[in-house]
This record gives C-alpha cells, structure tokens and sequence, in this order.
C-alpha cells in the first residue's frame, strides 16, 4: 500500500496541536480576566464606588507592550526569511519592551498611591491592583519565554527550521495574547471608572 | 499478502495490518527513551495509561479517606451522646473528655470532617478521580491515537493533583486543624484568619492545594481537548466517536471555562486573607471588635463559586454518564439509543450549566427577579437530562442484558440519576427552596444525583475496564454483592434525609438538642448512621477485591473480552507504549453495531461490507 497517500489522508488536523494547546490556554486565562470584570461591575453597580482617573503611566504601558508586540512579530518574520541580525535584534527589542512594561505598570501603582488611592481605600482601587497585577503574572510568564528564546537564539548556531519556527509561534502568540489582554483592561479601567 | 494464512494473526490484526495507518512510530525507540527504567515507566510516566492507573489508585486512596471522614461526622449525628473516648487513640485531642471521662467529638473538629469531606470527594476522588482516571485511559485507546497531544503535560497534570493533595493532607495534621468553613469556602469564615480555628493556616493550605488542583484540571483539559480535536484516527469523525468521548470532552471544555473563574474567586480572597483589601468583606464583628473591613460583599464571592460549583457538578456526572452509556449498550448487546439525541443532550446540559448557578444562591438574598430566570434555566435542564434517562432505559429496553457487575453499576446509576434529578426540580423552584435550602433535602438531593450517581458511573467504569487497565477481571461476586449492597444501603442512608429536610432540619449542624421539634428523628439518624458504616465496609470490600484481583485476579485470555466494538479492545492483552504494535487501526462506522446483520457486534475497524451504510450516518 502506498503509505505516502495515507499519511496525506490522515493529516486532519490543519492546526498543530500545541498551537491548538496555545489557544485554549488563552482561552483559560480569558475566562479569569472576564471572571474578575464581571465582579468590577456588578460590584461598582451596587455603590459606595470610589471615582478616579487611571494614572497617565498606564497609557504609556500600553504603548510599550503594543510595541514589544511588534517587535517580536517582526523578528518572528526576519527569522522565517533567514535574516539573522534583524530577528536577533528584534527579539532582544521585544525582550526589553517586556520588562519596560512591568516596570512601567509598577510606576503607574505607585502613581496610584501619590494620587491618594494606595490599596485598601475602596474595592474600585483595589480592583485596578488586583486585575492588573495578575495581568502582569501572565505578562512574567511571557517574559519567561522570551528569554528562553532569547538564550536559544544567541546560543544555538542560526538555522531556519519548522521546529524553532513553531516554538517562535507558540511564543508569539502568547505574546500577543497579553497584549490585547492589557489593551482591553486599559479601555475596559478608563471608561469604566 | 500471500503469507497471511501460516501466520496466527487474528482478523482483526489483519484488517489494522491492511487498512491501518502506519505512522512510523515504531520507527524510532521511543520505549527506550520514556519507559528506560522503573523510575520512568510506573512514577513520572508520560503514558497515558500508567497516568490513568495512578490517577485512579490516587482517588480511591482519598475515597477511603474521605469516606471515613463522613463515617466521624456520622457517629456525632446518630449518636451525639455516646461516649467517643474510644476514638481517642486516633483522633487525640479533637476528642474531649469531660469530668466523668465521657468523650465527645470536639465540634471544631465535626465542622472539619464535613469540611474536608465535600472538598476531598468532590474534587480528589469525583473530578481527578474519576475523569482524570477515565479521560486518561480512554481517549487515545477509543479514538486511535498512541498517547496524548502532549505527554509530557499530562503527567505534569498528575503531579499537580498528587500535590495538592500532599497540601491537603498535611493540612489534616495542623495543631488548630484543617479549613472547617465548609467546601464552598465562603467568606468570611475563608477570608478572616481570625474568624475560626481553621480559618487560620487550614484555610491557607486549602488555597495552596486547590490552586494546584486548579493547575492539575487545566492542563489535563486542554491535553483532553487537544488529543479529541487533533489526533483522532483516519475514519473516526467526530460522529463516530463513542460516547464516553464526546461526554470526556465536553467536560474538559467546561473544566477549561470553569475553573479559571474559582481561581479568580481565590485571587480576591488571597487579596482580602493578606492584604487587608475588602472585596468579599464587609462590616464584621469579631470578639465584639468591628474590623476595618467594608464595601465589599460575601455575595460576589458566592457568584464567583458557583460559576464553576455548578458547571463543576456536571464535570462530575458527565463522565460518568458517557461511562454508563457505553456500559449499558455493550452489556445489553444493543445500539445506544439515540445516539445523537445523547450527543446534543449532553452539549445542551454543558451549555445551560453556565446559566443555572444563582439557584444555589436564592437565599442569599439576590433579587427575586433575577431568580426568575434562575428557576426557568435551572428546570429547562431537566429536560435534556430527561432525555438521556428516556435513552438508556430504551436502551436496555428488549436487550440481551448481561447482569455483570458493571452493567448493574451502570443500571444503578440510572436509578440514582432519576431518584437524585427529581428532587432537584423541587429545589429548582425559588419559592419552595425557601423551605428546602440549606437543610437534610439539598444533602439528600447532591449526594443521591452526584455522590452515588458520580461513584456508580466510576464503578461500572472500574469493573469494566480493569482487563484493560491489568489484564485480570475483578471477581465477579465479590462485584454483585458490592452493588446489591450499595444500592439498597446507598437508598437507606439517603433516602430518610428527604423527610428530615422536608421538616426543616437544617445541615451541617452539630447537635439538634436545643430544637425540641427535631428530636423525633434520633432514631432516623442512628439508622442512618449504621446504614453509612455498612456501606463503608462494602466499599471495603471493593477495595480488597481491586488490589486482590490486580495480582491475583482471572487472566485476560483474548484481546476482547466483552465483545465490544470499540478500538481500545484491538489493542494487545498487555498493551504497551504507543498502544498498537504496528499500524493504527483505521476506522469506518460508528462504535455501537451491536446485533446488526445477524453479528453479535461489529468492530469499528471493520469496513463496511458492499451497499452497507454505517447506522451511524443519519
Ligand atoms: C434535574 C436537574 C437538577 C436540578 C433542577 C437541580 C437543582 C438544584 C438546586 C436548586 C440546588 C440548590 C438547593 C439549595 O441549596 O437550596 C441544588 C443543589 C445541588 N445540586 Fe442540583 N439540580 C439538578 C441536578 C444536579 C446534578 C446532576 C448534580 C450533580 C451531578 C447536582 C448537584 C448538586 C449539588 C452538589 C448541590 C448542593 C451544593 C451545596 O450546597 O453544597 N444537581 N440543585
Ligand atoms: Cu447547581
């Protein structure tokens, strides 16, 4: 029998199972983050609701994990064309932007206390402490990941393989997960306050 | 194929030899590199069998403790004035002896055992338990694949759930005990230290545990998923795909979109335990003292809980229901009944278990309105559930039943399911659970439909696919007498609870002396009492007869003992790493042709002969 036509046959699966893992991962951690925005609102619709203005440092955050987010999708695409300088350099850009938004959205809850809403205060306070510090436990997962890819990247010797490629994917889209994420809650915290 | 007649293949190898798909995976030693030594073949296995096994002797290890949990609390309820001092050599201090030497049962302690009870049986032994067990073993053997998606995240899965439950269980030995706030770990018993004895480090090492138990669910889910979604075998549709699949991986979606939501429900609590934050406090008296706690509300954590505790009560019967459906067809000899009906039922029941769970909050005080639409879903779910009964009666209806142990748990099952469902329509209705809630009827009504239900589900499953799992049979008298047994004493024990709760005696308390109108059910209470001890022993006996029947049980002598049509039975007797020896098998009709064209059953691996449609295909 012509075992090359069954393999074709057999190869239902249009997506990779671990990209398809990935994906249900996402979905997880999405149910968490609608789980804790539920509670916001119906716990801001019942009174007794502290108003306040997100401190500006949260946009800049924002801005910063959208520009790691394309940095890391442009040193994705340079490795699939084998240029080797961009894609490290890109990869270390993504890495650095990673950090630069955790540091930043600590400044913004120190921004928070000087402003006079320290944890404690009122429920409306520490909700925006408890939504975005878990956000940015998952962001430190990323961080994780990227730095492993970092160290492979510098490390192994420069070849453009499926299997990297599809590591960088998992990575990638992980990345791009928590971005959008933090996008939502970012809108979700400033219009809702 | 000229060499096929001197060589002892039976049919069945050949058909997987010709029409199977050879994927290579023999290729490569892979037995070498998973399964090199005792280490990594039996204790960080990445086969999903072994995984299974472990999963299952885990459960029943926390079976038997929690099982003698509830016999402690028991003795308290049937006999609150015997003298417990005998109990002393075990249980230490929680047992206090007063001036005259009598010695009862601290009522720290009682709230303890309930506590660890509910959270020990239904998460341990009814979610890992049971669907960890299940799921591991039968996905990759029913839908043709030589393991999960990722192995390696499946044994990471058990060993999640195995610490979890090495936290819970030292937390059994603290010096001020386990948490005692009950399963549902409401706050402010949960978020206040200080609110109780097991309030302190007990509530903490339950977070921990539950945690990682939440880590253990999810990993194992999105591999369940994944390996159903992506590494089904040439032929097998999902349309083909046995029951115990489709109910395996439904329960892995709804775990998936559960469980992270309790977690979040965790988060705000270890926010409001450590930080001092008051998302679920609000205006509390300790010792007279107020707490500078206020604006948050215990309800949202109740919402947060039951998001998952009510999809989380259909994780636990939805294996068990895809175990029963397929024990019965095979032990009745006849085609599931209506084989799609049951597939839309049990993606109906998945649906509308994410809009029902105000319905154990409707006197919690949320807006009677509201509830309105709680009483409406919570009663349309009746009606799919109702569907699946009407199935497998007519299922076993006409059939050529044979009474074997698993059969009969899977008949049990059924009995329970219906007995359990129907109290749950009365509780359903907001204005009757005014009555009902929190008292001996909401006890009788969850552990009839899910407690007994979810264990007979396990047992059928248990005593069907032991061959598989050890290539022995159970004893099979031993088995009847487990389930005649178990039945009759699972009813006495749970049955009077319907007239306690009906009267309006509440659960959980310690003692009903102070109710005078209570007292007229001491002697309900000691008989239940003894019918709970009984069970027990039987469940004992179950136990011996497992390890027993390990080593020393009936030999599997062919490959198929039952005469089943699914794939895990054209595996070996001793089936190793990557499930089939040479090709996988392909398949080409759906896993319930039982006594079609004159056969007695038809394997999914057979193709379908000229002009033949696959009963499946309508
Ligand atoms: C016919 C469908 C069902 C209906 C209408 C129903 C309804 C209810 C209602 C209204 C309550 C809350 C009672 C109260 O606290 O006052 C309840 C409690 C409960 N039900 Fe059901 N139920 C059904 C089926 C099930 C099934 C299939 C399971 C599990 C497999 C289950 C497990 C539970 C549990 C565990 C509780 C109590 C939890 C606790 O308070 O500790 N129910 N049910
Ligand atoms: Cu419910």
């Amino acid at each position: 029998m012509n075992t090359m036509a069954v393999d074709q046959e057999n190869k239902r699966n249009k997506i990779h199972p671990q990209k398809f893992a990935v994906w249900l991962a996402c979905g997880s951690i999405t149910m968490m983050f609608t789980a804790l925005v539920s509670s916001y609102i119906v716990r801001q619709a019942s009174g007794n609701w502290l108003e306040f203005r997100l401190p500006g440092i949260f946009l800049l955050s924002t801005i910063t994990i959208l520009a790691s987010s394309a940095a890391l999708h442009g040193s994705y695409i340079a490795y699939g064309r084998g240029k080797e300088g961009l894609y490290k350099s890109l990869l270390l850009l993504a890495l650095l932007l990673g950090f630069g938004f955790v540091i930043s959205q600590y400044e913004g809850w120190l921004a928070l206390q000087s402003i006079g809403v320290p944890l404690k205060t009122n429920p409306s306070g520490d909700f925006v402490y408890a939504i975005s510090g878990l956000h940015a436990a998952h962001v430190l997962g990323g961080i994780v990941a990227l730095t492993i890819a970092s160290i492979r990247a510098f490390s192994l010797p420069f070849k453009v393989t499926a299997r990297r490629k599809l590591r960088q994917e998992l990575t990638l889209t992980y990345w791009h997960f928590v971005d959008l994420l933090w996008v939502y809650l970012f809108f979700f915290l400033t219009l809702y306050s | 194929m000229a060499h096929v007649e001197n060589n002892p293949m039976s049919e069945e190898d050949i058909l997987i030899k010709e029409q199977g798909y050879d994927d290579h995976f023999h290729d490569h030693h892979h037995g070498d590199k998973y399964q090199s030594n005792f280490i990594t073949t039996y204790i960080f296995s990445q086969d999903h069998k072994i995984i299974a096994r472990q999963f299952l002797i885990t459960g029943i290890f926390w079976a038997i403790i929690g099982g003698l949990m509830s016999l402690i609390f028991r003795l308290q309820l049937g006999f609150p004035e015997e003298n417990m001092a005998w109990l002393r050599p075990v249980l230490g201090r929680w047992i206090t002896l007063n001036d005259a030497g009598v010695g009862s049962i601290a009522p720290e302690f009682y709230y303890a055992m309930v506590t660890m009870h509910g959270t020990i049986i239904v998460f341990f032994v009814l979610t890992a338990g049971l669907s960890g067990t299940f799921s591991n073993l039968l996905i990759p053997l029913q839908v043709g694949a030589r393991d999960m998606a990722s192995p390696f995240l499946n044994m990471l899965s058990y060993w999640f759930f195995f610490l979890a439950g090495v936290v819970m269980f030292i937390s059994l030995f603290l010096s001020t005990g386990p948490f005692s706030g009950g399963w549902t770990a409401y706050p402010p018993l949960s978020a206040l230290p200080q609110a109780s004895t097991g309030s302190g480090a007990g509530m903490t090492l339950w977070l921990v545990s539950l945690v990682l138990f939440v880590v253990s669910v999810l990993l194992g889910g999105i591999n369940y998923v994944t390996t159903v979604l992506n590494l089904r075998t040439k032929g097998m549709t999902m349309w083909r795909m046995p029951l115990t699949i489709w109910a395996f991986f439904v329960t892995a979606i709804l775990g998936i979109l559960s469980f992270p939501v309790l977690a979040s429900g965790f988060f705000l609590l270890v926010f409001d335990r450590g930080l001092g934050t008051s998302f679920f406090l609000n205006e509390i008296f300790i010792g007279g003292q107020a707490l500078d706690h206020v604006g948050g509300s215990p309800i949202l954590y109740q919402h947060m809980f039951w998001f998952l505790g009510h999809p989380e009560v259909y994780i636990i019967i939805l294996p068990a229901m895809g175990i029963v459906s397929e024990v019965l067809s095979v032990h009745a000899r006849k085609p599931i009944f209506g084989y799609k009906a049951m597939v839309y039922s049990i993606l109906a029941i998945a649906f509308l278990s994410f809009i029902v769970w105000a319905h154990h909050m409707f006197m919690s005080g949320v807006n009677p309105f509201i509830s309105n639409f709680f009483v409406v879903f919570t009663l349309i779910i009746a009606v799919p559930s109702a569907v699946k009964v009407f199935n497998w009666i007519a299922t076993l209806y006409g059939g050529n039943i044979r009474f074997t142990s698993a059969s009969l748990f899977g008949i049990g099952f059924v009995s329970m399911f219906i007995s359990g469902g129907l109290t749950g329509i009365f509780l359903g209705n907001s204005a009757l659970d005014i009555q009902l809630h929190d008292t001996y009827f909401v006890v009788a009504h969850f552990h009839i439909v899910m407690g007994i239900a979810a264990f007979f589900g396990m047992f059928a499953g248990v005593y069907n696919w032991f061959p598989k799992m050890f290539g022995r049979f159970m004893n099979e008298t031993l088995g009847r007498i487990h389930f005649w047994g178990t039945v009759v004493g699972a009813y006495a024990i749970f049955w009077p609870m319907h007239y306690l709760g009906m009267a309006g005696v509440p659960r959980r308390y310690y003692k009903f002396d102070v109710f005078e109108s209570f007292g007229q059910f001491s002697q309900m209470n000691k008989f239940i009492t003894v019918a709970a001890i009984f069970v027990f022993a039987l469940q004992i006996l179950f136990v011996i007869n497992f390890f027993y029947s390990i080593w020393k049980g009936k030999k599997m002598t062919t490959k198929n003992p039952w005469g089943a049509s699914t794939l895990e039975w054209t595996t070996p007797i001793h089936t190793g790493h990557g499930n089939w020896e040479g090709n996988i098998p392909s398949v080409h009709r759906w896993p319930y042709d039982y006594g079609k064209d004159g056969k007695e059953f038809i394997s999914q691996i057979q193709p379908l002969a000229e002009g033949e449609k696959d009963a499946g295909d309508h």
